[in-house]
C-alpha cells in the first residue's frame, strides 16, 4: 500500500514536545472519513513511517488532524514540518472506540499523556450528539502542568455544565492549583452510574491496569471497559507480524479492544 | 478414480521442457554447501541424484546413497517461501520534486509491485511444504489486504509435488496432518519408484493445467501394480517419522501456561539467532526500511524478512515489549502452534522439522510442547523441581 501525499496546512504547538498537524489531501484526494480511535501510518520522506492516531473531528472530514509527541527519529523529523510540506498517509486503520454502542449510557474517558489524542475525536462526537449520552466525565493525567495537551479545549469543556472535566498532574509547578496525583485518584470523584457507564481508556499500560482495577472497584462492568493498546507497527494491515498481542493483531483487531476480549492476557508480562 | 500415468526417469526432462516451453523458470532441489537447497535448475542432471540425508536436533548430514534416486531426502534448510515472499524486496520508490520553494512538494511514490513477476515452476515440493504455501496464502493473499508481489507470483506458480519416500529425522507431518502424501494444492504430483529393472514416476494431476502438461509428456497409463507400489512407498515414509507432536487442545495448553517454568529452560539455551524463523516455511514476519539517496531527492522503501527473536522487533518508545529471550521464544512457539489458529484458522506449524534441524543448540519444538504438556500446573511441585534442576 502506497502512502498518499498530504499537504501540511497548519502546525500547532501543543506543549514543549507535542504538536498538531492539520493536513489536506493533494492530487484530488478529498475527504478523509474515519472512526474515532482509528490511526494512520504517517510517512516522512525517506525517514520512516509510524502509527499515529487521528485526533481531529470525525465530522470534519475535509481536514486530517494528528497530534504527535516527538520521541524519536521519525516523530522528531515530523516536528520540523512546516506549512506547505508534504507528508505521506496510509489509512485509516484499526477498530475504534464504541461511540455508537455507548449511546444511552454514561461515558467515562480516562486518558494519560498523549493518550488524550485518540480520545479527542470521541469527545467531538459525544458533544455533537450530546443528547444521545448520559453523564460524561473526562479524567486526564499527565506529568506536569506544562504537559497538558489541548489545554484551551479542556478549559472550554470544563466551563460547560453538562461535562465533568478533571485534570491531574504527577508533579505540580509553582502556580498549579489543581489536583496532584495519578489519574486513578480522580475516579472516585467522578459522577456516573457504574452499572451503565462505558469507560474508554488510553495511556501507558500500567496506567490502564490501575484504572481498570479502580473501575472494577466502583462496579463498572468489564464488558463496558475499552482500552487502546500500543505495539510496534510496520504495516498497519495485518502482515508484518510486529503488532501481535497474544492471538490478536493490534493494527486490525485493535487498537481499541473491549477489555473482556484481552483480559486473559492483559496482565501477562512481555506478551 | 483419477487416472495415474507413468513418467520414465529418462523422460523427466521432457516434463521440464514442457514447463520451460510455457515460460516457467524451474526451481528445484540442488546440492549447495553440503545441503539440499532450492534454486534454479535446467535439467534433471541438476537434481541431487543418489543422495539422502540424516537429520536430528541441530544436525544435518548429506549421505551418498547406494540407490540412484532423485528425491530420497527430506526438507533442506531452504524453504520455498523465498520464491513467493522474497527475503528482500523494494516496495516502491519516490522522487522529491526540486521546486522553486524551499519546502518543495514530493512526488507520490511511483509504483507498487511494479514489473513482471517471475513465473516459477517448483519441482519437488513435499506435502508439508504444500501446506506451508497454503498457510502463507492465508497471510498474503486471502486476508483483507493482499500483497501484490505475493499474489502475482502465486498466480503464476506451477507446482510439481513429490511424495515423500523418506521420513526425515526431525519431521512430524503425520502429527500435523500435513503429509507425507500430497493430497491437494499441486498441479502435478509424482511418486518416485525405483525397482531392480526400472526407475519411473507415478504421476497424477491436481489441476487442468497439470493434466494438460501431463498429456504432453506421457500417454502411458499406470498399472494397478504401479499404484500399489507408490502407496507402499508413501506409507513406508510415514513409519520412521523422526518426531511426534500431540496437538490435542494445543491452544488451551499454551494459553494456560504462559508462566510455565519450561520457558526458562528453553531461554537458557536459545541464542536468539532466529535460524528457526528463517528456515520455517510459514514464518511471515517482515519489516520495512526507508532510505534516501545522498541528495535526499529519491526515496525508497524496502521490505525484508524479520525475526521475532530480535530485541527491536517489539520496540516501542520506552523499551522493547519482549526484552527477555524467554518471552521471545514463548512468542515464537505460541504463535506457531496456537495463536496462529486464532489468526488464520490453521496451525502455523506444518511439521517439516526444519527449525529442529537448524537450531544450533537443537531446541526442539515437539519436545518443548511435550514438556509443557507433561508438567501441567496441577503438579506444580514436580514442576518447580524440574525448573530448578535446569537453571
Ligand atoms: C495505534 C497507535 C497509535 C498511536 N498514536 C499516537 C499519537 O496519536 N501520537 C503520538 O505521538 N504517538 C502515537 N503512537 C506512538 C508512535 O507511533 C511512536 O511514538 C512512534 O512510532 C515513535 O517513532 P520514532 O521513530 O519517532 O521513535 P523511535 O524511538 O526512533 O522508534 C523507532 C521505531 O520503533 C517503532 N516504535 C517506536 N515507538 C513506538 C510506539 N510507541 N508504538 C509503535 N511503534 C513504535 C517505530 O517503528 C519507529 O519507527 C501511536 C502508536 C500506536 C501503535
Ligand atoms: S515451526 Fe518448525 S516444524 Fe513447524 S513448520 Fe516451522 S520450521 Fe517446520
Ligand atoms: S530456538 Fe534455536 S534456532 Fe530459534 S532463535 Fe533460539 S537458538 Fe536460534
Ligand atoms: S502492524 Fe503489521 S501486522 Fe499489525
Amino acid at each position: 500500500m502506497l502512502p498518499h501525499p498530504f499537504t501540511v496546512e497548519r502546525v500547532r504547538r501543543e506543549t514543549h514536545d507535542t504538536f498538531t498537524l492539520e493536513l489536506k489531501g493533494t492530487n484530488g484526494i478529498g475527504g478523509f472519513s474515519f472512526a474515532p480511535g482509528q490511526f494512520n501510518m504517517l510517512y516522512r520522506f525517506g525517514t520512516g513511517e509510524v502509527p499515529i492516531s487521528i485526533s481531529g473531528d470525525p465530522e470534519r472530514s475535509d481536514t486530517l488532524v494528528h497530534t504527535i509527541r516527538a520521541v524519536g527519529t521519525v516523530t522528531e523529523s515530523m516536528e520540523r514540518l512546516k506549512k506547505g510540506d508534504i507528508i505521506g498517509v496510509r489509512g485509516p486503520f484499526g477498530r475504534g472506540w464504541p461511540v455508537l454502542e455507548a449511546r444511552g449510557c454514561d461515558v467515562l474517558i480516562v486518558a494519560g499523556g498523549i493518550g488524550l489524542a485518540p480520545l479527542r475525536p470521541v469527545m467531538y462526537r459525544l458533544l455533537s450528539r450530546r443528547e444521545q449520552y448520559g453523564k460524561i466525565a473526562i479524567l486526564y493525567g499527565t506529568r506536569t502542568p506544562s504537559d497538558i495537551l489541548y489545554s484551551k479545549e479542556l478549559e472550554q469543556w470544563r466551563s460547560r455544565f453538562d461535562l465533568q472535566v478533571r485534570v491531574t498532574v504527577d508533579r505540580g509547578e509553582k502556580d498549579w492549583k489543581g489536583h496532584i496525583g495519578v489519574v486513578t485518584t480522580l475516579i472516585p470523584r467522578a459522577s456516573f452510574d457504574p452499572h451503565e457507564a462505558v469507560a474508554m481508556i488510553c495511556g501507558p499500560e500500567v496506567m490502564m491496569r490501575f484504572t481498570i482495577r479502580e473501575l472494577e472497584k466502583r462496579g463498572v462492568r468489564r464488558s463496558n471497559i475499552h482500552v487502546s493498546m500500543e505495539r510496534n507497527m510496520k504495516c498497519g494491515i495485518g502482515f508484518c507480524g510486529h503488532c501481535q498481542y497474544g492471538p490478536t493483531f493490534v493494527c486490525k483487531d485493535g487498537p481499541v479492544f473491549p477489555y473482556e476480549k484481552i483480559e486473559h492476557i492483559f496482565r501477562i508480562r512481555e506478551i | 478414480m483419477k487416472p495415474f500415468f507413468i513418467i520414465h526417469r529418462n523422460s523427466l526432462d521432457s516434463l521440464f521442457g514442457a514447463l520451460v516451453g510455457r515460460n516457467f523458470t524451474l526451481v528445484g532441489p540442488t546440492l549447495r554447501d553440503r545441503a539440499v537447497a532450492y534454486s534454479e535448475i535446467a535439467t534433471v542432471n541438476d537434481l541431487p541424484f543418489g543422495w539422502t540425508d540424516e537429520q536430528d536436533g541441530g544436525t544435518y548430514r548429506l549421505k551418498k546413497s547406494d540407490r540412484q534416486t532423485l528425491f530420497d531426502y527430506a526438507a533442506g534448510p531452504h524453504s520455498w517461501k523465498k520464491f513467493l515472499f522474497p527475503p528482500a524486496l523494494q516496495l516502491w520508490e519516490a522522487e522529491r520534486q526540486i521546486g522553486p520553494h524551499e519546502a518543495s512538494p514530493e512526488y507520490p511514490p511511483s509504483h507498487e509491485g511494479r514489473g513482471e513477476q517471475p513465473r516459477y515452476a517448483m519441482i519437488g515440493v513435499r506435502s508439508c511444504d504444500l501446506h506451508a504455501i497454503a498457510v502463507q496464502d492465508k497471510v498474503f493473499a486471502e486476508g483483507s489486504h493482499r500483497d501484490p508481489t505475493y499474489e502475482a507470483r502465486r498466480k503464476n506458480l506451477f507446482i510439481v509435488a513429490v511424495n515423500c519416500s523418506h521420513g526425515g529425522g526431525t519431521c512430524f507431518c503425520r502429527s500435523m496432518n500435513t503429509g507425507p502424501r500430497a493430497t491437494s494444492g499441486f498441479d502435478l504430483a509424482l511418486t518416485e519408484i525405483l525397482e531392480a529393472d526400472r526407475h519411473v514416476f507415478l504421476a497424477e494431476s491436481g489441476s487442468d493445467r497439470g493434466a494438460q502438461v501431463l498429456r504432453e509428456v506421457t500417454q502411458e497409463e499406470a498399472q494397478e501394480s504401479d499404484i500399489r507400489a507408490a502407496e507402499r512407498i508413501t506409507a513406508d515414509a510415514s513409519v520412521p517419522m523422526g518426531r511426534l507432536m500431540d496437538t490435542t487442545d494445543i491452544r488451551g495448553l499454551l494459553y494456560n501456561n504462559y508462566d510455565h517454568p519450561r520457558w526458562d529452560h528453553a531461554a537458557a539455551r536459545c541464542l536468539a539467532c532466529g535460524n528457526c524463523t528463517i528456515v520455517c516455511p510459514t514464518c511471515f514476519c517482515n519489516t520495512v526500511e526507508d532510505f534516501t539517496d545522498l541528495a535526499g531527492t529519491r526515496a525508497e522503501r524496502r521490505r525484508r524478512w524479520d525475526v521475532c527473536f530480535a530485541v527491536d522487533f517489539s520496540y516501542i518508545h520506552g523499551g522493547s515489549v519482549r526484552s527477555t529471550i524467554r518471552s521471545r521464544y514463548r512468542q515464537w512457539l505460541t504463535h506457531k502452534v496456537a495463536t496462529w489458529i486464532d489468526q488464520f484458522g490453521t496451525s502455523g506449524c506444518v511439521g517439516c522439522g526444519r527449525c529442529i534441524t537448524w537450531c544450533p543448540v537443537g531446541i526442539d519444538i515437539t519436545e518443548e510442547v511435550r514438556e509443557i504438556r507433561a508438567n501441567r500446573p496441577d503438579d506444580r511441585k514436580t514442576l518447580s523441581e524440574v525448573g530448578h534442576a535446569h537453571t
